[in-house]
């Protein structure tokens, strides 16, 4: 490159208070643990592809380090973002500071890591109560209630004592995702352990209730945890990466109250056509489309809040990771409704479609607010004028996209394929495959499945590398993404 | 009395209904456009000064 490059040297940009100090073990904690369930993810991805990689070792199978790949991803990655980010949004926007002090902070902080830790170490030796995204025993569920209890109180405590009259909207999708994660785990847990010594127990519903009981779980486990949490997220970080104040806060209401009245219906769709009541399959598909309100409201809020504004996505990445993962929102929940229609799910459940659709909205979504919020938080809570380089945000951004299309087009092929092969009857009424060919016909798309995976850890890797630079303050020497994409002259009125 | 509480209990859906109604009804009555412009600028007055 001919050009001069700018060589910047950034000193310390601002004194880095309390709040800070208290949302950066959060944020490190999130990437550390995304790291991890990348690389599982893409570790369990290959097995499916090529299963002697279970190494024929009891800790190393699919079905052990499944649980630890999902729970890595949602609580542990998912989890710090979502407590770092509201711990941050709720001190900035009450102006008060957090209850209970950096004390509180660094009882959830650390009380929150020994969680994760007793829950993966079961996960890997065999301890797991079987419950979908719910697998750690009773001693575990016990102290996480504890945990989650006082991130209740120091969260609540903080909007009580707030010095701005009206409570931010991005805080009112916290305190949503707070209390009904509370409620849904303590419910959904309650066993009574076989002795107080020993990690099993047996769970309180039994049958059909214990399904029913499980699934509202589950499925509001997506909606408050992985939809309402990272709404909050949206809400606060979009509008002040863009600079500017959301689309429409009215509708921002709208989409809060559609949200809460409607999710925590939609829970009887991952039981279509089993035991439970054909009305409660019906009113939980019923309750899943009528979903589509509040998907449409969070999409148009957060995309039209760029309107006027469209140029800052060329040359500012990490909005971009922002705007695109808002698309992979509406577009994972107009999926979703889709597939609680009873008759699209006699096609789609228990196949590869149902994974691609949880991924879409895991990697594109969910991920990638978190990049965008911790991209925009780094350099404020480590006191930096500016990231390392906006370059590297861009290769994570376009690495991870591809990874993304890589993963959720070939579980679409794979799934639908898998689906219709399952059903196929021959002329004399017989099933037309065997299992063992639908799974061989999978082959291939497990193997793309994987290699998105791949390109999904490297921009993972990517990002630690930026955020290790930007944490030690240096500033890489690179021409300015503004520079490159300057709008023409012609343009330019 | 008690069979006028399970005949409101029915309705459930209804009264839901009718809330978030008054909910919408709240967010988008004319009179409190200005507020809520207001609310939305929340979030732009919360960083430390500048040259701190």
């Amino acid at each position: 490159m001919a050009v001069a490059l700018p060589v910047a040297a950034p000193v310390a940009w601002t004194r880095v208070g309390p709040l800070e100090d208290m949302v950066r073990p959060f944020v490190l904690a999130s990437v550390f643990w995304g790291i991890v369930a990348f690389a599982a993810g893409t570790y369990i991805a290959w097995e499916l592809a090529f299963p002697a990689l279970n190494l024929d070792l009891p800790w190393t199978t699919f079905g052990r380090l499944r649980p630890l790949h999902t729970s890595a991803a949602i609580f542990a990655f998912g989890g710090n973002a979502l407590i770092g980010t509201s711990l941050y949004v709720v001190q900035r926007t009450t102006k008060a500071p957090l209850f209970g002090g950096r004390t509180m902070a660094s009882f959830i902080f650390w009380g929150y890591q020994i969680f994760i830790v007793m829950a993966a170490v079961g996960y890997v030796t065999g301890v797991t109560q079987g419950k979908e995204y719910a697998e750690p025993e009773w001693y575990a569920d016990l102290w996480l209630a504890v945990i989650w209890i006082a991130y209740l109180i120091a969260f609540g405590g903080t909007i009580m004592r707030r010095k701005e009259p009206h409570i931010y909207v991005a805080n009112w999708f916290y305190l949503a995702f707070i209390i009904t994660i509370a409620m849904l785990h303590i419910v959904n847990n309650l066993a009574i352990p076989v002795s107080l010594t020993g990690p099993e127990s047996y769970p309180v519903f039994a049958g059909v209730q214990s399904a029913m009981v499980q699934w509202w779980y589950g499925h509001n486990a997506v909606g408050f945890f992985l939809t309402a949490g990272f709404l909050g997220m949206m809400y606060y970080f979009i509008p002040k990466q863009a600079e500017r104040p959301v689309y429409s806060y009215r509708l921002s209401i709208i989409h809060f109250w559609s949200l809460i009245f409607i999710y925590i219906w939609a829970g009887p769709h991952h039981l279509h056509y089993t035991a439970l009541p054909d009305w409660a399959q019906v009113l939980g598909a019923t309750f899943s489309i009528m979903l589509w309100m509040p998907s449409w409201g969070g999409m148009i809020n957060g995309l039209m809040t760029l309107s006027g504004a469209w140029d800052k996505l060329r040359t500012d990445p990490v909005l971009r990771f922002m705007v695109v993962s808002v698309a992979f929102y509406g577009m994972a929940t107009f999926e979703g409704p889709l597939m609680s229609i009873r008759q699209v799910n006699a096609l789609s459940h228990y196949t590869d479609w149902t994974i691609g659709h949880v991924h879409s909205g895991a990697l594109g979504w969910v991920a990638f607010i978190t990049f965008g919020a911790i991209y925009h938080l780094f350099p404020r809570v480590y006191g930096r004028r500016d990231l390392y380089s906006s370059r590297f945000v861009e290769y994570h951004f376009w690495t991870a996209t591809l990874g993304i299309v890589l993963y959720i087009s070939s579980m679409w092929v794979s799934g639908i394929m898998q689906g219709l092969m399952w059903r196929a009857y021959d002329e004399n009424g017989f099933l037309q495959y065997a299992f063992i060919e639908t799974v061989e016909a999978m082959h291939p798309f497990y193997i793309i499945r994987a290699l998105g995976g791949v390109l999904f850890l490297l921009g993972g890797l990517i990002m630690v590398y930026n955020l290790y630079r930007t944490a030690k303050g240096e500033k890489r020497a690179e021409r300015a993404l503004a520079e490159t994409f300057a709008p023409q002259p012609a343009a330019a009125e | 009395m008690h069979d006028l509480y399970l005949i409101a209990r029915q309705l459930w859906v209804v009264w839901l209904l009718i809330v978030f109604v008054l909910i919408a009804w709240w967010a988008f009555r004319p009179k409190n456009k200005k507020r809520f412009e207001q609310d939305s600028r929340i979030i732009f007055d919360d960083d430390p000064p500048k040259d701190r």
